[in-house]
């Protein structure tokens, strides 16, 4: 699609991209060429010299199981988070799309979560859970659970679980809203004549029509508990205990940062990337096709 | 018409409200007693009587018994001046390379705009050390330019200008060719107006994304004059346990949510507008 009229000024055009080209090209592509390069290099203990080494850099880290640890919990982190932020947003998307008294006001209540930075929702459910400290963590304690998720791998990654889905809900509650509201009603109410129950309706016709924006919905979830998530694991475990919240995205940081490892921080770098392009590419395939759907 | 249960729906729709509400509340009301109460574990459900004492040490020195923060007043100035910067920033330069990019015809024009495009697949996360390499290697740690210039590259500020220009119909570019405008006087006496909604919805969602930037503060600053209010909550309960000042934290935590909680409440329309948009 291209416009038949159109300035022909020969300096103009490149002047006025000239600020995002430039912050692109310092920003983005030459730290990225930097981590392409840098992964095929070990440096000496002082960092003063270095050396091309093919893929060593990718095998020592495929072969670290640290590494590996961390793609597990990476996995397990990010389809939980998905799972339990879709789920509810469906069903309270379903509910607020009905007919009801309220439903803006409804609509109002679920939708500030999202303006909540991830650490903050982590420092809020901190403060619940804490086991000395918070309303829930010492009534599980009084009761006799032995809860301290400062301690337990599977309470500190349930408790990063539960902070990340918590505040993505109402993004997620906002697109099936919009889904459901392109539904045609008269398709519902044929349904209903045809003395189809509320809850086939549901299954057999809305489910269905909603399934692009389902879709979307998993790929930008699996990239917001990828990517965003730093801030709720950083504020809450660091981490650990252990590494038993260590996510890939955490261990560049902690490699990065703390470790000083060039080498495998930029492999790691790179395997993210290639993730990444991945997942844009599904991504755009598929709205490419939703625009001819 | 159909028929639908409602008690149902209010029913799961109370219960979605409250589970999104509990844990503000919690922080309301933790930032209403004094840190002995709320360390012990006796915090009740119920509001105490220390919330102008504990706002107000928050806001004036961010100082407790354990908790060495900046003020409030100056993490909360910092935020605001970085969120705003790059908002604008992000708005100012997406429209003029989209501008560029639809209105002009000029060599390598779709090498630019893939090179743009391609940005999304390289989000800061994934080239964290590489990046801060590049900033510090310019001068730019605990400065303004650091935090924000970064940050300010959209692909996808881009793309949604891009796609609404492509929506402007040619005869409005013919006739103000004809009243002998030339393409600053378009942008700024046609383009600009029309593209006021637009904007507007992107800068509520642009504003709410860098109020709520983590990583990258992080990396970038080091004074305490520089901190963000995120990310010195984080750092004031790096050491969770009874003798943490909560109090002080839930007072800076309730602060840190009201502006971007704010802005999505009071422009509701915008929001919700900027969010599907920019994500097509």
């Amino acid at each position: 699609m291209r416009k038949r009229v159109i300035f022909n000024d020969k300096a103009l055009p490149y002047l006025l991209l000239l600020p995002q080209v430039a912050i692109t090209l310092i920003f983005f592509f030459w730290p990225a060429a930097q981590a392409v390069y840098f992964s095929t290099q070990i440096q000496d203990a002082f960092g003063l010299r270095s050396q091309f080494v093919w893929f060593e850099n990718f095998g020592a880290i495929l072969s670290d199981p640290n590494y590996l640890s961390s793609i597990r919990v990476t996995v397990v982190f990010s389809v939980s988070v998905t799972v339990l932020a879709i789920a509810p947003a469906l069903l309270l998307s379903v509910m607020a799309d009905k007919q009801i008294r309220g439903a803006t006001t409804y609509k109002t209540l679920l939708i500030w979560p999202y303006a909540v930075a991830p650490a903050i929702a982590a420092v809020l459910w901190l403060f619940i859970f804490h086991p000395s400290v918070g309303l829930l963590g010492r009534f599980l304690v009084a009761i006799g659970v032995p809860w301290d998720y400062a301690l337990n791998d599977a309470q500190a990654l349930l408790l990063v679980v539960l902070a990340s889905a918590w505040k993505q809900i109402s993004y997620n509650f906002l697109f099936f809203l919009a889904g459901l509201q392109s539904i045609p009603r008269s398709v519902l109410e044929a349904a209903a004549i045809d003395g189809a129950s509320q809850t086939r309706r549901f299954w057999t016709i809305v489910f269905p029509l909603l399934s692009p924006t389902t879709f979307f919905l998993l790929v930008v979830n699996l990239v917001y508990a990828f990517f965003d998530t730093f801030g709720t694991i950083h504020a809450l475990t660091r981490g650990g205990p252990g590494t038993s919240t260590t996510t890939l995205i955490y261990r560049v940081y902690v490699d990065g940062r703390d470790n000083l490892n060039l080498g495998t921080s930029s492999a790691q770098s790179v395997v993210l990337m290639l993730f990444v392009i991945a997942l844009t590419m599904i991504q755009f395939r598929y709205i490419e096709r939703r625009v001819h759907y | 018409m159909l028929h639908e249960r409602s008690w149902h729906a209010h029913l799961a729709l109370v219960l979605g409200v409250a589970v999104f509400a509990f844990p503000i509340y919690m922080a309301l009301n933790g930032s209403t007693w004094d840190a002995g109460t709320i360390g012990g574990g006796r915090m009740p459900l119920y509001p105490g009587a220390e919330a102008a004492a504990n706002y107000g040490q928050a806001w004036f020195s961010g100082e407790g018994a354990r908790a060495k923060g900046a003020p409030v007043s100056v993490m909360m100035i910092n935020s605001f001046l970085m969120a705003v910067i790059i908002t604008l920033g992000k708005v100012a330069i997406s429209i003029i390379s989209a501008y560029a990019v639809v209105f002009f015809a000029f060599p390598l024009r779709m090498f630019f705009f893939w090179m743009i495009f391609i940005t999304l697949m390289l989000p800061v996360e994934v080239r964290i050390i590489p990046t801060y390499a590049v900033a510090a290697n310019l001068g730019l740690i605990d400065s303004f330019a650091g935090l924000t210039v970064p940050l300010i590259a959209s692909a996808t500020a881009t793309l949604l200008f891009r796609q609404f220009f492509l929506t402007i119909p040619d005869e409005l570019v013919e006739a103000s060719k004809i009243d002998g405008a030339g393409p600053l006087r378009f942008f700024w006496d046609t383009v600009l107006p029309l593209s006021r909604t637009n904007i507007a919805a992107l800068c509520v969602i642009l504003f709410i994304y860098g109020w709520n930037q983590y990583l990258w503060p992080l990396l970038i600053t080091t004074s305490p004059e520089m901190e963000t209010i995120v990310i010195g909550i984080t750092k004031l309960v790096s050491t969770a346990d009874a003798h943490t000042d909560w109090n002080l934290i839930m007072a800076t935590t309730v602060l840190a949510m009201l502006p971007p909680v704010a802005v999505v409440i009071l422009m509701q329309r915008w929001f919700v507008r900027g969010l599907i948009e920019s994500e097509k």
